[in-house]
């Protein structure tokens, strides 16, 4: 066995991330490494290469237990890592981020002709002919990839970890990369293979391991499983009898309800292909897929996060301009974010002022919401959606994630939109504040809201959706309407490869 | 009102700290005479003195809350000062000199901001092409001279006396509040801290950035252009070489002593325009007090070396962390999250 | 053969002086002379090589705002260690290069260590070196020394009777070293890092604390180097000399062609950054009824051409990645 681990525990203050993992690298396998956002893939990589410190548990290398404490550690050891945003140096040129660290020298100079010698050298059998001269940043994203895995393959030359290599790459650059791949597992690496796109894993991968919720679920060799088997071991089917009966009744029959919104061929070429949808008043919609399928990318096009280059939105007034998110928000739109540190809360501002934020920025700097209004909305929103907060002046940042998100909630509810966008709602929330965010989403749609909700958690999709639409592969592939809306429903359809792409069209 | 007064409490009791201390050298520091319709005294002087650092510092204010800084002001200063002292040379009197400066400090702020904001070059070097090329413009004007004037409408706002106070004094408070109000009146305070914690949330919630930016260094190019006033008025004549020279450090040194930090966000005007007043104090005391100004430039040293310890991110965490565990007892204890990330 | 793009900026830099001094050249056909050249260079030998140390400092994505004013105080120390001891001159050089040194290195240790901008930790050492120059005197103290003759009226005869003076070629020599140590090191390799972007900088090895302490030392060590040619230059010391010349170094830096940000850049380029700013310089005192302030403007507008330059190849490369 080339790298062993033995029930290795990782702790965060208030998570347990790793729960005594085991997982093993054979010499010549590519090892896919999968499971959900949250499952403990990034720390399991982060205790390999030395980035983090593990708790407890073994590594063995070779048969010897060895601890990493620094990635530059790892990496003389023979565990070498390249991230989704590659980790090199785009401002130096391809010899420089090559060598870098050991520069061929003469006199205590480095020599540039020996310093791309040795660039070219390291980059033989990669099948890239591109000038090493050249800054990195000048090459496409792939031919980047491939130079970050030459660096890490000279530099460690046992273990090879690839954390989503493929997340950014046309389908021939994929193709590219494989070749390499299969190249270095025949001349004895071990690969780890991280990635959510499960074609890739089916064609590169010999075994693979599934992680869920910090803990080790099965490793299985590929030939022996299948894409239902895996899915269902990287969700969890506990489906809970009690979330299948709060499963909504919809009180009238979908197509009945009163149709407010309709977007056609709204897309954006490498982000989401064009798709309709059309909205109508007080229905869920669910957006289901696994990460990187496109779910957000979808919600951003919808606000104008990111501006769709094709389609147009119609109301019953018109045409929609949803071109950039001030002009959303004009067309009764809202979005909270899935990051909410970084795109929902401000952080050192009060709650009261967060709940106030868009509502202000709505009327003007010269409109101010009057202070007495805006305490009636802060102890209003506090009270309706049970922020837990000393008072309505204190630091948004100061309160824990799901009273965050019931902030970023409140802010939204407050401008009263006809169409909301819940990006994860209920990611990283404790289960009183998720419970009390489900019922939230029930009583909003009964005042007539529209919502587009994106979870990863199913069971809460099923439990909330009028409908749901599957992504796969940044395309809106499957629609489930009515009694097709089942967790077991969306499984099949992300695991049904390229099956029902006729009824994309019909998903709106 | 209470909230106010216990944000700037440290820079009032820094104040007085230094004022007791200037007293102890100069027993005459906080003596102030009446004679002939104005007061005057050292505690006066310090604040006409005060004046052009004391406006740049409520312009820099509102800049670095948007996470920006302006190195251009004390340029803007000259520009200003020389597109006064231009007009009333070609004799169109106080007014227009006034308004025409005005304007001067509004279309530099204007070309910052459009750098900042539109163009998305980071504020620092930005703001280093005005304050580079700046004084030449300012050169050009004055043609090189040292403009002189007399006039005396525009001479008082730089000199006269208005019930019993120099001109300035008032100039520069009246700014301040007027800003503030400005600022905590309408909802503009709000949207300026929410950019400068976190642009790309606030974009999220609608607020327009673009537009903020710009109008905020538009803000520091009019409070610079007022500055620029007082300074020409005050020496009667408009210095391209000299005027404003170094004071943007001043401002920006102002605006950390008053708490606002570097990384934007929270600002507060009045304990910006008492940092400035810090600054003077410790100029004219050091005078008065018998030292060589030498130690003048040590001690703003010091001061900004305290502040950056007070301010470190990496110490950050612990100040953090030493008042959470402080408060914390009093709340609830927050319900154990679920294992998600 | 196909050009390099790192290469652009550079090449834009040669290309705007070699344009400029042929406009000149067209005007007054003596600026084509070595004297003029040798005077060129020692002008703004000072210049230059306080320009060098903040090259590094601006490729590593830093600021260094200190430098004008330990300029002033290096002149103000060697002069006063001059008059009031019998130390020898290049006693005090040595004294002072290491007390220039040592105050950059703890400037860089402080940016480190408080993670604060280095703009603002700068600034406070510009406070106190231009203080600690008050402290030692508040007047011009002149520079009396057999010594300081002899290294003031070095020079290299060129040919054409141009003079290439002592400190010209100091300045040369730093330009030389800078370009050594910031394209042939592996500490010039990592200055590129850490300015291309810290934490992955960590994640390739690079030691940045030590790093950063290293940059700000040399912008120190070539701070106090300025000071002793400027004050060959002037043959005095004085405390009020030199304020704001850590504004002409950065100007000369950025349209030398490094990036303002950080990471992209060459050591030559400042070269010919100062040497295009001196021309300008150069090329109004020939002119005669040209005004002075016309070399802020144009200076202004050669920094705004730059950044944009820099924008827009920034731009570019981000779309093709």
């Amino acid at each position: 066995m080339l790298l062993s681990i033995r029930s290795l525990s990782k702790s965060f203050p208030g998570t347990k991330a790793l729960d005594a993992v085991d997982f093993e690298l054979k010499a010549g396998e590519v090892h896919a490494l999968l499971g959900e956002n949250g499952a403990g893939k990034s720390t399991l990589i982060k205790c390999m290469t030395g980035a983090y410190r593990r708790d407890s548990g073994q590594i063995l290398l070779d048969g010897q237990p060895v601890s990493p404490g620094t990635t530059s550690e790892a990496q003389e050891l023979g565990i070498g890592t390249v991230y989704q945003e590659i980790n090199l140096l785009p401002n130096l040129t391809v010899a420089q981020n090559l060598t870098f660290g050991r520069e061929p020298r003469r006199f205590g100079m480095i020599s540039s002709r020996a310093q791309r010698d040795m660039a070219r050298e390291m980059l033989a059998g990669y099948g890239l002919d591109i000038d090493v001269g050249r800054d990195l940043g000048s090459y496409s994203v792939a031919v980047q990839q491939v130079i970050a895995i030459a660096r890490a393959v000279s530099l460690s030359g046992k273990v090879l970890i690839l954390d989503e290599p493929t997340a950014s790459l046309d389908a021939a650059e994929v193709r590219m990369l494989f070749d390499i791949l299969r190249d270095l597992r025949d001349r004895g690496l071990g690969i780890v293979f991280v990635s959510h796109f499960l074609d890739q894993v089916f064609d590169l991968c010999d075994r693979l391991t599934v992680l869920r919720n910090g803990c080790k679920i099965a490793t299985e060799a590929i030939a022996e499983t299948d894409r239902l088997k895996l899915i269902k071991h990287m969700l969890g089917r506990e489906l809970d009898e009690a979330t299948e009966e709060e499963r909504r009744k919809t009180t009238a029959p979908h197509e009945e309800r009163h149709e407010m919104l309709r977007f056609d061929r709204v897309g954006r070429p490498g982000t989401v292909a064009p798709f309709d949808l059309t909205v109508r008043r007080g229905e869920v919609i669910g957006l289901a897929g696994l990460l990187g399928s496109g779910r957000t990318e979808s919600a951003e096009l919808l606000f104008g996060v990111r501006a769709a280059q094709s389609g147009q939105a119609h109301d019953e007034a018109g045409p929609v301009d949803f071109s950039n998110p001030r002009a959303a928000i004009r067309a009764g739109f809202g979005f909270a974010p899935e990051d909410r540190k970084t795109d929902g809360i401000i952080a050192d501002l009060s709650v009261r002022e967060n709940i106030v934020l868009a509502l202000q920025a709505r009327r003007g700097w010269t409109h101010p919401v009057p202070r007495a209004e805006q305490n009636r909305l802060a102890d209003d929103y506090i009270a309706r959606l049970d922020i837990r907060t000393s008072d309505a002046e204190k630091a948004v940042g100061d309160l824990s994630g799901g009273n965050q998100q019931k902030v970023v909630l409140a802010r939204w509810l407050a401008m009263n939109p006809r169409f909301l966008i819940l990006d994860e709602p209920t990611r990283g929330i404790d289960i009183g504040a998720h419970a009390e965010i489900l019922r939230l989403i029930h009583q909003m749609t009964a005042e007539g809201m529209a919502l587009l909700v994106i979870s990863s958690e199913f069971d809460e999709l099923v439990a909330v959706s009028d409908r749901i639409i599957v992504l796969r592969d940044r395309r809106h592939a499957h629609a489930l309407v009515g009694d097709e809306v089942t967790a077991d429903a969306i499984v099949r359809a992300i695991a049904t490869p390229d099956a029902a792409q006729t009824q994309t069209r019909g998903a709106a | 009102m209470r909230r106010t007064f216990t944000r700037v409490l440290p820079q009032l009791l820094t104040l007085a700290v230094l004022m007791a201390l200037v007293t102890l050298f100069f027993p005459q520091f906080l003596a102030v005479d009446y004679q002939g319709g104005r007061l005057s005294g050292p505690v006066i002087d310090v604040l006409k003195r005060g004046a052009p650092v004391a406006l740049l510092a409520v312009g820099m204010t509102l800049v670095i809350a948007t996470r920006g800084i302006d190195l251009s002001v004390g340029t803007v200063m000259a520009i200003t000062g020389a597109a006064a002292a231009w007009a009333i040379a070609s004799g169109w009197g106080a007014g227009t000199a006034v308004l025409l400066a005005l304007a001067a400090g509004l279309v530099c702020g204007l070309w910052n901001g459009c750098l900042v904001a539109v163009v998305g070059i980071q504020p620092i070097v930005a703001t280093l092409i005005l304050m580079t090329s700046g004084r030449g413009i300012a050169q050009l004007i004055t043609e090189g001279r040292i403009l002189t004037f007399n006039d005396p409408g525009f001479a008082w706002l730089g000199s006269g006396i208005l019930a019993g106070l120099p001109v300035p004094v008032f100039i520069w408070i009246l700014t301040a509040v007027a800003v503030a109000i400005l600022m905590r009146r309408t909802a503009l305070g709000l949207l300026v801290e929410a950019i400068g914690i976190n642009r790309s949330a606030s974009a999220l919630a609608g607020v327009n950035a673009r537009v903020l930016l710009i109008a905020v260094y538009m803000a520091s190019g009019l409070c610079a252009a007022l500055a620029g006033i007082i300074a020409t008025a005050d020496i009667r004549g408009a210095d391209a070489n000299n005027a404003g020279l170094w004071l943007e450090l001043d401002a920006i040194l102002a605006v950390v002593i008053g708490g606002n930090s570097l990384l934007g966000g929270r600002f507060s005007v009045a304990a910006s325009v008492l940092g400035a007043m810090i600054i003077q104090t410790i100029d004219t005391g050091i005078l008065l007090a018998g030292f060589p100004s030498e130690y003048n430039l040590v001690i703003k040293a010091g001061l900004v070396l305290i502040i950056l310890v007070l301010q470190s991110p990496n110490l950050a965490s612990e100040w953090y962390f030493l008042r959470r565990s402080l408060t914390q007892r009093r709340e609830p204890k927050p319900v154990p999250s679920r294992v998600k990330e | 053969m196909t050009v390099n793009p790192r290469l652009y900026p550079l090449l834009a830099t040669i290309g705007i002086f070699m344009l400029a001094y042929l406009v000149c050249w067209m005007q007054f056909p003596y600026m084509l002379s070595t004297r003029v050249v040798g005077n060129l260079l020692t002008d703004n030998a000072y210049l230059g090589i306080v320009a060098v140390g903040m090259t590094l400092v601006i490729l590593s994505g830093g600021i260094d705002l200190s430098v004008g004013s330990v300029i002033a105080f290096s002149g103000v120390f060697i002069a006063v260690l001059l008059r009031d001891t019998g130390l020898h001159p290049l006693a005090a050089f040595a004294i002072l290069l290491a007390v220039t040194t040592a105050f950059g290195a703890a400037m860089g240790g402080v940016i480190h260590l408080l993670a604060m901008p280095a703009f603002i930790v700068t600034l406070a050492g510009m406070f106190l070196a231009r203080g600690a120059a008050y402290m030692l005197t508040i007047e011009s103290v002149p520079i009396v020394h057999p010594f300081y003759e002899t290294l003031k009226n070095a020079y290299w005869l060129m040919p054409g009777k141009g003079r290439l003076t002592l400190i010209a070629i100091v300045m040369l020599l730093a330009v030389v070293a800078g370009a050594l140590i910031a394209h042939r090191t592996r500490f010039g390799a990592s200055v590129f890092a850490i300015g291309g972007g810290e934490q992955t900088a960590r994640l390739m090895g690079v030691r940045v604390g030590a790093t950063t302490v290293g940059i700000y030392a040399f912008s120190g060590f070539m701070a106090g180097l300025s000071g002793i040619v400027f004050s060959i230059y002037t043959s005095s010391g004085y405390p009020l000399a030199t304020v704001g010349t850590e504004l002409t170094a950065i100007a000369a830096v950025v349209i030398g062609g490094t990036l303002l940000t950080g990471g992209a850049g060459y050591v030559l380029g400042t070269l010919f950054g100062v040497l295009t700013m001196g021309l300008i310089q150069t090329y109004i005192v020939f002119d005669g009824s040209l005004s002075s302030w016309w070399t802020k403007i144009v200076i202004g507008v050669l920094l705004l051409l730059f950044i944009l330059l820099q924008r827009g190849l920034l731009r570019v490369s981000s779309l093709r990645a």
